[in-house]
């Protein structure tokens, strides 16, 4: 069992998974998401090949409304 | 035509994406305004609620994004979400605001300048949200930044151009494009930054909130033209004594 915390909720996953696949899994689209793992930025190329390990700390970023 | 770090604008009116009662509110507002840059914002991604995209509703090749950091109350939070709209594909662009007093929302001078600093070196295109200062955007254009956004009066306000006297100084001192930002609240205000001479006016809550947002984009747009127009063509001088638009003489023969 890997537990990560993103956008500040602790969430258990039963095996490891690749940003990208977690996206998915969230019903989020991937080119329309950014995602801060541990402090850092990922480029979009790195969602699929960056894999979640036990304890990260993910933050998933999207444009909203705003003035 | 406007003129921001090389990119052209046929409509100097600038409209936020916050505040609309729907994605297809805001669609047709927008579109109605004739705006081509419109602002957005970065948050998290409610996990309860993904499918919340309103973003997708407006076409990349119709409107250029402006990312905000609204939100941010300090330089370092203002440079992060800045680093992650460009890593959204928001492109290098980006509406600096830093805001520490939610009460106010008064942009703060001291990090706002250091943040235009930062981000000009990392290569960003900065417009920064300032207060009406004249000194400070002298500053902020010396630091590199791509416009100034003097604000008329406090963010969601609808109060007008409260500070048009320093305002009319910053027109008058800058070389760079001044867009009076935040409290424009009706047509009439956006007329009168465009009379002063602004080079454009970013307008959000005065139009999300009225009664027909549509409408009220059309109306925001004839304003920024005729006022725009206004400055083009070259106001009268302001007068403090009255001045007789009809001939004094010729009426010798009521008096004989």
């Amino acid at each position: 069992m890997i537990t990560i915390i993103c956008n500040g909720e602790s969430r258990q996953l039963d095996q490891q998974v690749s940003v990208e696949q977690l996206m998915i899994s969230l019903g989020l689209n991937p080119e329309r998401v950014v995602a801060e793992l541990n402090g850092r930025i990922l480029n979009r190329s790195e969602y699929a090949v960056t894999m979640l390990a036990n304890g990260a700390i993910l933050e998933l970023i999207r444009f909203v409304g705003g003035g | 035509m406007l003129t921001i770090a090389g990119k052209t604008f046929r409509s100097r009116l600038f409209t936020g994406t916050g505040k609309f009662s729907s994605p297809q509110v805001m669609q047709a507002a927008l579109t109605a305004s004739g705006s081509e840059m419109v602002t957005v914002a970065l948050r998290r991604v409610d996990l309860h609620d993904p499918a919340d995209d309103i973003m997708s509703v407006l076409a990349r090749d119709h409107f250029f994004f402006l990312p905000n950091t609204a939100g941010a109350r300090n330089a370092s939070e203002a440079v992060r979400l800045a680093k992650l709209a460009e890593s959204s594909g928001g492109g290098n662009w980006v509406k600096l605001e830093v805001t520490p007093d939610p009460r106010t929302l008064l942009p703060d001078p001291v990090e706002t300048l250091a943040a235009t600093g930062e981000l000009v070196k990392a290569g960003f295109v900065v417009l920064p949200y300032m207060n009406a200062d004249p000194i400070l955007a002298l500053r902020l254009q010396d630091a590199g930044a791509a416009a100034v956004m003097p604000l008329g009066s406090p963010i969601g306000t609808n109060q007008g151009v409260l500070t048009r006297f320093q305002v009319a100084i910053i027109i008058e001192q800058a070389r760079v494009p001044v867009v009076v930002d935040a409290g424009i609240g009706a047509p009439s205000h956006a007329a009168e930054a465009m009379e002063m001479g602004a080079d454009a006016v970013l307008v959000n809550t005065a139009i999300a909130v009225a009664g027909d947002p549509v409408r009220m984009a059309q109306a925001f747009a004839k304003a920024v033209e005729a006022g725009r127009e206004a400055y083009e063509a070259g106001l009268g001088a302001r007068r403090s004594e009255a001045e007789a638009s009809s001939p004094q003489a010729g009426l010798d023969f009521l008096r004989e």
